[in-house]
């Protein structure tokens, strides 16, 4: 056995640093089928878990790695899978029975340009409204998207804490360039490390209900073989699991699984700000578009533009409140992203009218450049 | 030696050249020697794809004394050329007073350095020393010492450290040895520089 937590630094890539996030989490299970550019995600966990008791499996596809997770999930274990844009799509099917049944598991999307094949080898951040919406049905997610591989690595475990929390799939929106990059990472000591389980299931086993929530709307989680009654369908479902295909049961699991997410934002929800404070001119950006972001704020405060960053950690759910607080005290909003507008349609909506929301965006497969950024400012503000 | 490149506080430095040639693990030792060896911030982005497997390769590192926002390099201050490609390719890119390192024997600078200019870069013929050595695919790690040697980016005992960790295991000491032949290469130049230098002054 090895440590599961390596502590100290190291220099290491995103994807890297994503597994070893997993790893000091918790997470003892990782079902997987390799893809461009999230390979090594899979390539080097699937070293480090037998390291740590835990199980690494590549299933045949990713509509099986999916399902594979939730299994892991049922029985106990924490569990994640990576992939990129086409392996998701492949997965929102399965991600949608773990919303219904309330699993937690962690999916990691290193985000390559697309639409269909794309550009395997080369990133974007096309795939952020597909992470919110893509399975069928209205559902609430939550998605984080890490700007450095220190972040993957923290991000990882608080994915974790977040799914083990709310019962949640959890999504990690990172892209290529980020998984790809190399950084320095410091991981603490294991103790240092705060993780959360799911909340346990008491009381009588056979008259247990797995799903009549706790007092923030989470129901405790029995494990599969505890002896805790069980039982968990795709199908619309009564608190005791049993298919309760009724208007009244649809609206009442709906409620559950959309409100426990909307009902805690304030829990859920992390954003990071850069010289925000007196800024005039809010840049709204995440993942390696942040990075971009960062050196635009520091070229034109330095050409004396009163511009800051507000970047996002987590972008599901959206920190709708926060950008409606900026909207009303801000020239303008510019949205930093590797797709032709999907967070900046947001932002947008977010923003209410109250201010003009601008696009700096890019189909993909390289990064978008400070100039570019610094361009767009002066030209719409 | 007083004959080093000031350093600045942000350094941008490409390796380019072919697959194969270990650029991008030249890159990554370079970065781990700066983060771990000399605890500064750096940032390492490689050249991914069909083009790290054959075709022109490089890879990015930016070393700082501070926060890097953005890990791209953009305009070089150091660029490495172990191919023509690479050095056709990005040399128009390379800051005005930036630093040249080339394998003398993959790449002719003199479309852009005239013939009799040559002390406006380094050179070394790092592939033919590694071939001498029995071992050409060790190019790279003599690169990196002559690298460290002429522009004292990192420590000579960062480098030493984050190549022993970064090679395959049971090949340390060659690698250590191939990294010493260019370090001495690149000592060698830079004394004969500062003699000349101040022969001249004599003069």
């Amino acid at each position: 056995m090895k440590p599961a937590v390596l502590t100290g630094a190291h220099f290491m890539t995103g994807d890297v640093a994503c597994a070893e996030g997993a790893l000091a989490a918790g997470c003892r299970f990782f079902g997987g089928y390799p893809i461009t550019p999230a390979t090594e995600i899979a390539e080097h966990i699937s070293g480090r878990l037998p390291q740590v008791g835990g199980t690494f499996i590549q299933m045949e596809d990713e509509i099986a790695a999916m399902a594979s997770i939730v299994g892991a999930s049922c029985a106990g274990v924490k569990s994640m899978t990576a992939t990129s844009g086409p392996g998701l799509s492949l997965m929102l099917e399965n991600i949608g029975l773990a919303v219904c049944t309330e699993t937690p598991c962690v999916v990691v999307n290193v985000q390559r340009a697309g639409p269909s094949t794309g550009l395997p080898t080369l990133g974007a951040q096309g795939d952020m409204m597909q992470a919110r919406w893509g399975s069928h049905g209205h559902y609430e997610i939550i998605a984080l998207a890490p700007a450095s591989p220190q972040e993957i690595f923290y991000q990882t475990i608080e994915a974790f804490n977040l799914s083990e929390t709310y019962r949640v799939p959890v999504l990690i929106m990172t892209d290529e360039m980020i998984g790809h990059l190399s950084e320095r990472v410091v991981i603490p000591e294991a103790k240092a490390i705060h993780t959360v389980s799911r909340p346990k299931a008491r009381g009588r086993k056979d008259r247990f209900k797995p799903f009549a929530p706790g007092p923030n709307g989470v129901a405790p989680m029995a494990i599969a073989g505890e002896g805790y009654h069980i039982h968990v369908t795709g199908l619309t479902h009564d608190e005791r699991g049993y298919p309760d295909m009724t208007v009244e049961g649809q609206e009442v699991m709906m409620s559950r699984i959309v409100g426990k997410i909307r009902n805690n934002l304030k829990d859920i929800i992390r954003t990071d700000s850069y010289l925000l404070d007196d800024a005039e001119i809010v840049i709204v950006s995440y993942g390696v578009s942040s990075r971009t972001s960062l050196a635009a704020v520091d070229e034109a405060r330095a050409q004396g533009i009163k511009a800051g960053l507000f970047r996002l950690i987590t972008v599901w759910p959206f920190p709708e409140e926060e950008i409606r607080k900026l909207a009303a005290r801000v020239k303008g909003f510019v949205t930093v992203e590797l797709n032709l507008g999907q967070i900046h349609l947001e932002v947008e909506r977010s923003a209410g009218g109250l201010a003009p929301c601008v696009l700096v965006g890019h189909a993909g497969g390289t990064i978008i450049t400070p100039d570019r950024v610094l361009k767009t400012l002066k030209e719409a503000f | 030696m007083t004959t080093k490149i000031n350093f600045p506080k942000r350094q941008e430095i490409l390796f380019t050249g072919f697959g194969g040639q270990g650029i991008v693990l030249a890159g990554r030792i370079l970065g781990k020697a700066a983060v771990i060896g000399d605890h500064k911030e750096s940032t390492l982005v490689q050249a991914y794809g069909p083009e790290a497997r054959g075709g022109a390769c490089s890879a990015q590192v930016i070393i700082a004394e501070g926060t890097i926002h953005y890990p791209y390099v953009r305009y070089p201050d150091v660029l490495v050329c172990m191919s023509q490609g690479g050095f056709d390719k990005f040399i128009g890119d390379m800051k005005k007073d930036g630093t040249l390192l080339i394998d003398q024997d993959l790449v002719n600078p003199h479309t852009v350095f005239p013939k009799g200019n040559d002390k406006t870069y380094f050179a070394i013929p790092a592939t033919r020393m590694a071939e001498e050595l029995g071992r050409k695919m060790m190019a790279n790690i003599i690169m990196l010492g002559f690298f460290t040697a002429v522009t004292g980016a990192v420590s000579i005992t960062a480098a030493e450290n984050a190549v022993t960790e970064s090679v395959p295991k049971g090949t340390e000491k060659t690698n250590i040895k191939a990294f010493h032949k260019g370090y001495d290469y690149g000592m060698a130049v830079l004394k004969g520089r500062k003699k000349k230098a101040s022969g001249k002054r004599g003069a």
